[in-house]
């Protein structure tokens, strides 16, 4: 990876882009539209309504979440 | 009468359920024999978890095949300390539209214990956020009691490790339990079989919590039937008050009449 700046998106880190959390969404191939996705952005959630608003930063950690099976 | 009232049906936070019985959705062999295990148990509460979404293979959209019909309960499972519980809970809430969580804080991934001092830090940080938070705790009435006092609006004691299917390990410590606390008590872990479930419910305990038991049997949507009835039968039983034990016999059938040779 070249020095350039970087972010984590699920734990991987990723060459940052200008781009918000709504554009991250869909590159990502979360269908947006589905319930049950949530994100947060060090370690504060962004409510949905808010994901085409909030650009991801250098050195941010997102984190892309969905319900899933569980006990 | 309290127990006739409790009959009706499960009471948490000012919300009411027919059935006693919470069920999770982690599991079963194939995701038709969990929707047919569920329908068969009866419950109308059912946990899922909040995990990473897979960047590869996207999600698998249990959200919408069951948020409709059932009452989700988001749980913290895998979560070592209260700051992960907490944003955890946040995300559910956010993903589901749910305050509830199940709060689990768990110490090591061999036993899967609760963490007791980050659990009641979870607890109490929740609660403050307006959560209403079903804390997956120790059988230990003090642990339980506090719990309580911070505003939890049940207590869900484990009856033995999670997926153990140990059953009811320490009945006397669920009943010290339900009569410690007023909110209602939920045996979460450790149930194997009905009788287990019969048996929580025969000591008091308000509802259970399970997953393995029915995910893992043979016949998962048969056991899941088992533990409806298991845990109906038990409840009834509590209700309609058990003779006591005694050492020695007493005649069923009258003595009065019986010929003499």
């Amino acid at each position: 990876m070249t020095g350039g700046p970087t972010f984590s998106l699920n734990g991987e880190r990723r060459p940052w882009s200008d781009i918000t959390v709504g554009a991250l969404l869909s590159d990502a191939g979360v269908d947006v539209a589905r319930g049950g996705v949530a994100v947060a952005r060090n370690g504060e959630v962004v409510p949905r309504p808010s994901w085409d608003q909030t650009a991801v930063q250098p050195d941010d950690r997102i984190e892309i979440v969905h319900i899933v099976r569980g006990g | 009468m309290d127990a006739k009232v409790a009959h009706k049906g499960l009471t948490i936070a000012g919300k009411s359920f027919g059935s006693r019985l919470m069920i999770g959705t982690s599991r079963y062999p194939n995701q038709q024999v969990m929707m047919d295990a569920i329908e068969a148990s009866g419950a109308e509460i059912v946990t899922v978890a909040v995990r990473r979404v897979s960047l590869e293979s996207g999600g698998e959209g249990l959200f919408d095949l069951l948020g409709d019909r059932f009452h989700l309960l988001p749980n913290t499972a895998g979560c070592y300390t209260a700051r992960d519980a907490v944003l955890t809970a946040e995300l559910a809430r956010e993903a589901l539209g749910t305050d509830w969580v199940k709060l689990e804080v768990i110490g090591d991934d061999e036993t899967l214990f609760p963490d007791v001092e980050q659990l009641l830090r979870g607890a109490e940080e929740l609660v403050k956020k307006g959560f209403i938070v079903l804390p997956y705790c120790n059988d230990d009435p003090i642990t339980c009691r506090k719990l309580e006092d911070m505003g939890c609006a049940a207590v869900m004691p484990l009856a033995a490790p999670i997926g153990s299917g140990m059953g009811i390990r320490n009945p006397y410590n669920l009943r010290i339990i339900r009569e410690q606390v007023s909110v209602p008590v939920i045996v979460d872990a450790g149930v194997g079989t009905a009788s287990d479930a019969a048996v929580a419910m025969e000591l008091g305990m308000d509802g259970i919590l399970l997953n393995t038991a029915v995910a893992g049997a043979r016949d998962p949507v048969g056991m899941a039937r088992a533990m409806r009835l298991g845990i109906e039968a038990g409840r009834l039983a509590f209700e309609s008050g058990r003779i006591p034990r005694k050492l020695y016999a007493t005649a069923s059938t009258p003595i009065e009449g019986a010929i003499e040779l």
